[in-house]
């Protein structure tokens, strides 16, 4: 202790094992092997039975969309024809008609929608991306997931009390302006995540190169992220394409022709919506029709999504 | 080559063309950072817009009816008085219906994608989970006016009355005409189901590896290790999950609306139907009578803003906590 340079040991040496007294088993490891035997069997049965349900569980989660997708296929598909995709609702009660104006003005909301969210959604995902860390980051990340959580019904209501009740009528803008606040926050989200995935070399190899730092975000960085930030705006679409809560109080419907943003414009959910709950079955065979083609536009688009993100990974491993 | 080393060649310290552009780039990198910065900014004034909007619409109802505006069942719009308690029972009844739905399911689904599935099959029954929330709600909704309120009415109901013991409680009693808290709690169910199976096998991969192969290394079946080892190690991420879920049932509208039969009336059984706060909204708002009726209407809208505010709040902060362990 005293001599100085001499390092006490800090833990005694491990001591061999002792083999001796594993070589036979005592009566306790016996019993214990023998219960291990007997148990064992019963937890195998145990695991082979919980690989089923949860099997069981992955089926029936995916049978609700088989069942809705088979019976929008089998009620609505009967009603689509040339007239649905060209002509106006016709009075209840008349045969025919379409949802023409309904497609239309659905498209004009999702234009709408897009020039209000994607330059706000874009611009605070590239501050998010090169600000991480930061106090203002920080909250403005966690006050999109509060605004992507936001129920539809209060964008609408909120919508309503912004703009329909100031200008007194209900118009197409005040539908576009809820529905480009609710693709905001996805579109802030993702990205951020994609402009994050961009090398750090590509940046720096810019900068390098004497490219001012905005220029370096703009030209470099936002270009080799853009694929990834159209999936993702193609997402916020395909998920405001068929709400309809925030349609209610704001746009109202139309049953006429009309693409201006400062009237009442109709639009596919809204439409399938009034002729669902609607006494007529001439309607609710409409509704069906109309219930196929909006969902066929989502899952387009979200198919489409998909797949330019797996090109994009794919171009990425070459 | 001569063309890569020119900028080198022309950036003398003396030369001023690149001093004015270095300051034009300065001038440029601010206004740059400014710009984003606003963009950014345009989120939190948003929401407290949306805060402010809705708060002074709903201001007029909250003082004429105070606390008791959430106790109290009396709506009479032609008498003014207003009281959104069968809203808020309806909206948590139809909610926890949906949750004790969903969550085994979801977890099931989660635990086979993440730990039994094989690597191919693993994609496309994800792929077919998540579309499901991609399946508008109107579309629930006209399913479920047609397709899954009949079967209720035909076999669900008939059958759960009739089950032993739980089919004579508070629960299933009263004539089943199918626009019902079961049918909107149902749907809810299928519609919140994609969300927590998502978080929850997302923060189920997040499990370090070592956590699994410390269970099996201990002598542990596949199931054990999932059972002692890799939920419990997640079990935060997936209750925020769970939590997630609640944020979305308590704010569905649509779907919620074309089934739950919107009447103003607490009953304990869940063949009665009901409201919820959203549908209350939906249905009422367009042809609310009075001033005093648009501003009740907002306040429950403002209810159902704090409510799913603080539901996502704890749910998001349970899912970080837990994606935060994982990174370390």
């Amino acid at each position: 202790m005293t001599t100085p340079g001499i390092a006490r040991p800090i833990a005694p040496p491990p001591r061999p094992p002792s083999r001796g007294r594993g070589l036979r088993p005592s009566g306790v490891q016996r019993a214990a092997a023998e219960r291990t035997r007997t148990t064992l069997g019963r937890r195998r049965v145990v695991n082979v039975l919980m690989v089923g349900v949860t099997c069981v569980a992955a089926v029936v989660a995916t049978l609700p969309l088989v069942f809705i997708l088979g019976h929008l296929v089998r009620e609505g598909a009967s009603s689509i024809n040339l007239a649905f995709f060209t002509e106006l609702p016709k009075p209840p009660g008349e045969e025919g008609g379409g949802m023409a104006n309904a497609m239309v003005g659905t498209l004009v909301l999702i234009l709408a929608a897009s020039a209000f969210g994607l330059p706000i959604g874009i611009g605070a995902g590239m501050y998010l991306a090169e600000n991480r860390g930061t106090h203002l980051a920080n909250a403005v990340r966690f006050l999109s997931d509060v605004l992507n959580g936001l129920p539809s019904i209060v964008m609408g209501i909120f919508a309503w009390q912004f703009l329909v009740r100031p200008m007194g009528k209900f118009t197409a803008l005040a539908g576009g302006i809820a529905l480009g606040a609710m693709m905001i926050p996805l579109v802030t989200r993702t990205t951020e995540e994609m402009i994050r995935i961009v090398p750090v070399s590509l940046r720096e190899a810019a900068l390098a190169l004497g490219y001012s730092r905005w220029r370096t975000s703009l030209v470099v960085v936002l270009r080799t992220a853009l694929p990834g930030i159209v999936t993702g705006a193609l997402v916020a679409v395909s998920r405001i394409a068929g709400e309809t809560a925030p349609l209610l109080f704001t746009v109202l419907g139309n049953q006429f022709w009309s693409t201006s943003l400062t009237e009442p414009i109709a639009a596919l959910p809204l439409q399938i919506f009034s002729f669902a709950i609607s006494p007529y079955d001439q309607q609710h065979a409409l509704a069906w029709a109309g219930a196929l083609v909006l969902i066929g536009i989502v899952l387009v688009i979200s198919l489409a999504a998909r797949f330019a993100t797996r090109s994009r990974f794919g171009r990425g491993g070459d | 080559m001569s063309d890569a080393s020119r900028p080198l060649v022309t950036a003398r310290p003396d030369d001023t063309g690149i001093a004015a552009r270095i300051e034009g780039s300065a001038i440029g990198d601010t206004v740059y950072r400014w710009l984003t910065a606003a963009f950014a900014l345009c989120i939190p004034i948003l929401l407290a817009f949306i805060a402010f909007e809705i708060g002074s619409a709903a201001w007029p109802a909250v003082k004429a009816f105070g606390l008791g505006f959430l106790t109290s069942s009396d709506w009479d719009p032609p008498h003014n008085v207003f009281g959104a308690a069968p809203a808020i029972y309806g909206t948590i009844v139809s909610s926890i219906v949906a949750l004790v739905i969903a969550t085994p399911l979801a977890l099931g689904v989660a635990i086979f994608l993440s730990e039994f599935a094989p690597p191919w099959l693993r994609q496309p029954v994800a792929f077919l989970v998540d579309l499901l929330a991609a399946i508008p709600s109107v579309v629930y909704g006209l399913w479920g006016i047609f397709v899954l309120l009949p079967l209720l009415r035909k076999y669900v109901m008939p059958f759960l009355a009739g089950l032993p013991v739980i089919g004579d409680s508070a629960l299933f009693r009263g004539p089943a005409y199918g626009p019902s808290m079961l049918g909107a709690g149902l749907i809810l169910a299928i519609m919140v189901l994609p969300y927590i199976s998502a978080v929850s096998r997302e923060v189920l991969m997040a499990v370090p590896r070592s956590q699994r192969e410390a269970a099996l290394a201990l002598g542990a079946t596949k199931w054990e290790m999932i059972a002692d080892a890799v939920v419990p190690y997640a079990r935060s991420g997936i209750v925020g999950g769970i939590i997630l879920g609640l944020g979305r049932a308590l704010g569905e509208t649509m779907a919620v609306t074309m089934l739950i039969g919107n009447v103003h009336a607490i009953s304990a059984s869940l063949f009665a139907p009901g409201y919820t706060m959203a549908s209350l909204i939906a249905n009422e708002f367009a042809e609310a009578t009075g001033d005093l009726h648009l501003s009740a209407l907002m306040a429950v809208g403002g209810a159902l803003f704090v409510v799913t505010l603080i539901v996502n709040a704890i749910a998001r902060w349970l899912v970080w906590r837990v994606s935060r362990e994982a990174r370390v």
